[in-house]
């Protein structure tokens, strides 16, 4: 779960991390008034989850009111990378010489976090990382002992920090890691990290990104993402059912259990001329209300002109997927888009006899369901 | 005929008493495992399916003289199990629970590293000989005994895979899950290198997805390690770059590597066929056997 700049600006600012002056605004006058209270010039600065707000024109940085006042009418509003801006971060302006990066992630090949420092902040780092890799000191942390400080002093003079503000960045580097531990991060990341004139360091972005699974035990940030939520409403609807949901741009609906195996009825489909309208993942174990909810989800895809179910339970259970397909297609008089049926694995038979074959098409194999469906699909188109 | 677990495999069961843990330890047991133990805190002195149930698993351990755990934990509390699965010496723990924070799973990886144990998951089905012992919630009835290893980072992609081979009388020595999460105990190099030592397997299935590197490197391995045999599969061709299908290893890059055009690259050139379909990788497999 990402959260928005604003956000990872005030964790990291209530951990001791210096970041400039800021206020939230979501309309014009509010941003006359933000930019009065933090002072010209100020950055006036999306609020949106999309990478490159600053070419897409989500960033203007200005110096007075009328300035700020256009600014803010372009910015508010405008459609970023398919994302309606409802708010920006009216922020002091730093004065820097220099843009450093600092970011801590999980080094998934070695199974161990990493801290990252490099002097060539302000771009794009995955570029610098793919070009110049030696352009960013890597320091691997060994997660039972935390950062020692020696590790990150290490990272700073590796990656040529200059040393009037070495200690600084040192010590906002260990900060970053310790707020990515505590937090349960996935990336935690400042870039660009400025250097001022006068030799301090500002973090002028902010990226946190929470591992998922371990919102249990992170409420106040768990709260934060409702806020961050925003965009597809199909999708906030698989939030809600709490499915893993991508949505594609096909027209065969495909339900299934467990990622590799639903990518793999993507796959098929593909394969055999038809189109993928979704990915959708009802996980393991599903009972028969989420078996209810995926075909809701599903059905509510305007795009979708017919369904393909591929189940292969070992925890998941036959007789729970057939008694929730027969429930969910139970309530319509006529069924809204044809819907095939693959069940096999654990107790596959209960769920065959269960299955209420007037209102799905069952298959054996997993060929032919995923061929009926793309025929089906292709009936409607025709 | 058997790759870590065989019918003399003394397995406990941590959390036995838990829904899912009842429901698939009755599973091993009637597939025929040696299930010897449960454990669960504070529910010492039941029995489960006729098996002791014991608070520690070192208890376990030391009345029934188990070598294997399978840990059936929900995630906020199973980083925790698998320490102390850890810390008993056992020769194999298999973790089957889905979504523990993966700093835990950092946490338990260094322990890993300090003891003999091996870790199989955790996310993932399990591992199981056919007709001998099975460790998890595989589906028992689609397996069958046979010369084909398989390794699987997706557990129903597994089960699917099994099936194609199983209808057309392809029976398996060993299939072991190692399950989709970023960090993992065992991996496709580990169960590269079992199957190639174990003289019964004659060929090997390797199943794949778009994320991470571990494709890659397995490649690598093969090239250079591997004289049985390989076909692979790798799910998630028509991925959108940028987008998370489900757990969190499948996740397209977009920078060239992880992709399923770079895993399937790096598997030909190792000499591994890549089936389009789980049906193909039965094709081929008939054709090597």
């Amino acid at each position: 779960m990402k959260l928005h700049e604003y956000q990872a600006k005030q964790v990291f600012a209530d951990a001791g991390i210096p970041t400039p002056d800021s206020q939230l605004a979501s309309d014009v006058d509010g941003v006359l008034e933000a930019a009065g209270d933090v002072g010209y010039p100020v950055a006036i600065k999306a609020q949106v989850q999309v990478g490159g707000r600053g070419k897409a024109g989500g960033i203007e940085l200005v110096e007075n009111d009328e300035e700020a006042r256009e600014a803010a009418d372009r910015i508010l509003g405008m459609d970023l990378k398919g994302i309606r801006v409802e708010r920006v971060l009216v922020e002091e302006a730093v004065d820097f010489t220099n843009e450093l990066y600092v970011g801590v992630t999980m080094d998934r090949g070695e199974g161990k976090p990493v801290a990252m420092v490099s002097t060539k902040g302000g771009v794009n780092i995955e570029e610098v990382a793919a070009e110049d890799p030696d352009a960013i000191a890597r320091e691997h942390v060994d997660p039972s002992f935390g950062m020692h400080p020696y590790q990150a002093r290490k990272a700073v003079f590796d990656a040529g920090v200059d040393r009037s503000v070495a200690t600084d960045v040192a010590s906002v580097l260990s900060t970053l890691y310790d707020l990515w531990d505590a937090r349960d991060g996935a990336d935690a990341e400042i870039n660009p990290l400025m250097v001022t004139a006068d030799d301090e360091v500002v973090a002028a972005d902010a990226v946190m990104n929470i591992d998922e699974d371990a919102l249990f035990r992170q409420p106040e940030i768990a709260e934060m993402g409702e806020e961050a939520a925003a965009g597809d409403d199909l999708e906030a609807k698989a939030d809600e059912y709490g499915f893993d949901y991508v949505r594609l741009d096909g027209s065969v609906g495909i339900i299934g259990n467990g990622a590799g195996l639903v990518m793999t009825t993507l796959d098929l489909v593909d394969y055999y001329g038809g189109s993928p309208a979704n990915f959708l993942d009802v996980g393991g174990g599903a009972k028969a209300e989420r078996i209810a909810n995926a075909l809701d989800m599903v059905f509510s895809d305007d795009n979708v002109d017919s369904v393909v179910f591929n189940i292969f339970g070992g925890i998941t259970r036959g007789d729970e997927v057939a008694k929730g397909i027969n429930e969910a297609l139970e309530q319509f008089d006529e069924i809204p888009k044809p819907v095939v049926v693959r069940l096999a694995g654990t107790n596959w038979e209960e769920g065959m006899e269960i299955l209420n074959e007037e209102l799905v098409t069952v298959e054996q194999t997993l060929e032919d369901a995923v061929q009926r469906s793309v025929e089906y699909a292709e009936e409607v188109d025709a | 005929m058997s790759v870590l677990v065989d019918e003399e495999t003394r397995v406990v069961v941590q959390g036995i008493t838990g829904g899912e843990g009842k429901f698939h330890a009755g599973q091993m047991i009637e597939y025929g495992t040696n299930v010897v133990a449960g454990a669960v805190p504070g529910k010492g002195g039941q029995e489960v399916h006729g098996v002791p149930v014991y608070d520690t698993v070192d208890e376990a351990v030391r009345e029934e003289n188990a070598d294997a755990s399978v840990i059936f934990v929900p995630p906020a509390f199973a980083g925790d199990a698998i320490f102390e699965a850890l810390d008993t010496d056992l020769d194999l723990a298999v973790a089957i629970t889905e979504g523990i924070p993966t700093q835990d799973m950092a946490r338990v990886n260094k322990r890993l590293s300090e003891t003999d144990t091996r870790l199989i998951g955790p996310n993932c089905p399990g591992i199981i000989t056919p007709g001998e012992a099975k460790l998890g919630i595989l589906p028992g009835n689609i397996f069958a005994e046979g010369d084909v290893g398989l390794v699987s980072r997706s557990g129903t992609l597994t089960y699917q895979v099994v099936d194609n081979l199983t209808n057309r009388g392809i029976g398996q020595t060993t299939a072991i899950g190692i399950g989709g999460d970023p960090i993992i105990g065992t991996d496709f190099v580990d169960a590269l290198s079992a199957f190639e030592d174990d003289p019964d397997t004659k060929a090997i299935v390797m199943c794949g997805e778009i994320g991470g590197e571990d494709e890659e490197e397995a490649a690598r391995y093969i090239d250079e390690h591997v004289d049985t045999p390989v076909v692979g599969f790798i799910a998630g061709r028509t991925a959108p770059p940028g987008k998370r299908m489900g757990h969190a290893g499948a996740i397209v890059s977009g920078s060239g590597t992880g992709t399923a055009e770079s895993k399937i690259e790096a598997l030909n050139d190792a000499g591994v066929s890549v089936g389009d379909t789980p049906e193909e990788v039965a094709d081929s497999v008939e054709d090597l056997l």
